[in-house]
């Protein structure tokens, strides 16, 4: 149990960007919002439509997330690129494939796959083996990754959840493949590896826009909205208490 | 039924999460004891996930071998000594169960548990994280000869002081300024950790509305459309 008053803030916080999240979804189809671009999540988009005129197939890993953690955000935000790329790509011969390093996680991506699958209703039967458990250790998830890197006609991989520096493992068995990989980590060591290894990194909230970019629901858009809103309500109070305190004020 | 079922499984999870996030922060009457129930619930289906993970990795090694997929030979290895594994646990288990009259006696922690864990597995997990080290270094090196922009430079260039300023640090500590800026650890303490912060504020946020639109059932990972 954390402290009254710190208790108090955080639930404030909490209703705030609840109700903004609530009135910027509503107004959503009043008034659209546009964001800038971010080159990953178009490579995405291109990838995706290619992927049904060349037989090949993605791969999206989510990494090893416990969903008892807060780390598990950042698979819930991979588990939205899946359901649209799953939507986008079930038509192929080849749907996605998707690999994580956490057995609930796995059964949550299997499902996401699957109401895909039946949201575009094709005649062609869904593999449950398409979502896959790699391994349960971070390393041996990894080592469990390369090999669908490597012999699955993978045309790009999106690795998206929560991964520490090991990713780099991952990001050089593509390159050996030459398949194009778009990366983001929720962990701080994971984005340095991905800043080096790959072409276009995403940083920071950056992997939570996912949904937004690839989807666009009224949702998911207002969701980076409120983000933003409250990232200047942090930076003001920021400024506020830095200057409180150059002032000598308590 | 079928449009029944995503309704229920969207009130439940959204119950659930409602309770769970109400009981830490107030204190009510109850609501500690069931957030814990449920806790307790999470981790049993975790547990049982488990199993089910492990039948899924048998399942699709066994699916490869059977369609002879390229690398289907390793496919092969791992299945087997996922059953020797397997067996070499359970088995010595089994035995001291049927000999024991008290479980609660059974060692748990077997000698082949030891060995596989201390002589196979972690000196392996070691060595991956050794190919990790080279693989940076190579990956920071084709990072400069296909992004050479200002921020790779600039991110290059401060891994490289860091890291030197660390290993030299006793040796530049005698000469003037140059000592006094290793000493200070002004990039690792300072600019770093300001990076670190903002950072970090930012996936705090995203994680913040991505648990939002799930409790306001904008985002339904557990099905439905």
């Amino acid at each position: 149990m954390i402290s009254q008053s710190a208790g108090t803030l955080a639930i404030g916080i909490v209703i705030f960007a609840g109700l903004l999240l609530t009135l910027f979804t509503l107004l959503y189809k009043r008034f659209p919002f546009y964001f800038r671009n971010i080159l990953a999540f178009m490579r995405v988009r291109r990838a995706a439509s290619l992927v049904v005129e060349d037989g090949t197939r993605l791969h999206v890993s989510i990494g090893s997330a416990n969903l008892l953690t807060p780390a598990a955000a950042s698979a819930l935000a991979g588990l939205a690129i899946i359901r649209h790329l799953g939507e986008v790509t079930s038509l192929s011969d080849h749907p996605p494939v998707t690999t994580t390093g956490s057995a609930t996680l796995n059964l949550l991506a299997q499902d996401t796959l699957r109401t895909a699958h039946e949201a575009v209703a094709t005649e062609q039967a869904f593999d449950m083996n398409n979502g896959r458990l790699a391994g349960l250790t971070p390393l041996s998830y990894v080592a469990g990754v390369m090999p669908t890197i490597r012999d699955e006609k993978i045309s790009t991989n999106v690795i998206i959840g929560n991964f520490g520096p090991e990713v780099g493992l991952l990001t050089e068995a593509a390159d050996r493949q030459k398949t194009p990989i778009i990366a983001a980590s929720d962990s701080l060591p994971a984005q340095a590896v991905l800043y080096v290894a790959t072409q276009e990194p995403l940083i920071g909230e950056e992997l939570f826009a996912a949904g937004a970019y690839t989807q666009s629901g009224p949702g998911h858009a207002a969701s980076l909205l409120v983000q933003d809103v409250l990232r200047w309500l942090i930076i003001l109070a920021l400024i506020g208490g830095a200057l409180l305190k150059v002032a000598g004020l308590p | 039924m079928r449009r029944i079922f995503p309704i229920i499984n969207a009130v439940v999870a959204i119950g659930a999460g409602l309770i769970v996030l109400i009981g830490y922060f107030a204190d009510l009457q109850g609501m500690m004891e069931f957030r814990l129930l449920l806790f307790q619930w999470a981790v049993i289906v975790g547990g049982v996930a488990v199993l089910v993970g492990i039948w899924n990795l048998f399942s699709v090694h066994l699916q490869k071998i059977r369609a002879k997929k390229p690398g289907s030979i390793y496919s092969l290895v791992l299945l087997f000594f996922l059953l020797l594994t397997l067996f070499l646990l359970y088995f010595p288990l089994m035995l001291q169960s049927i000999v024991s009259d008290d479980l609660a006696q059974v060692n748990t922690v077997s000698t082949v548990n030891t060995i596989i864990l201390d002589g196979i597995i972690i000196p392996v997990e070691v060595s991956l994280m050794a190919v990790l080290a080279v693989t940076l270094i190579v990956s920071a090196i084709r990072m400069l000869r296909t992004r050479a922009d200002l921020p790779a430079i600039v991110f290059l260039a401060t891994a490289f002081l860091t890291l030197f300023g660390i290993a030299l640090r006793s040796f530049l500590g005698q000469i003037p300024v140059i000592g006094d800026l290793a000493r200070s650890q002004f990039i690792t303490d300072v600019l770093a950790l300001g990076g670190a912060r903002g950072i970090l504020i930012g996936v705090a946020l995203g994680t913040l509305t991505t648990s939002l639109r799930i409790l306001l059932g904008i985002d339904r990972p557990y099905g439905g459309k």
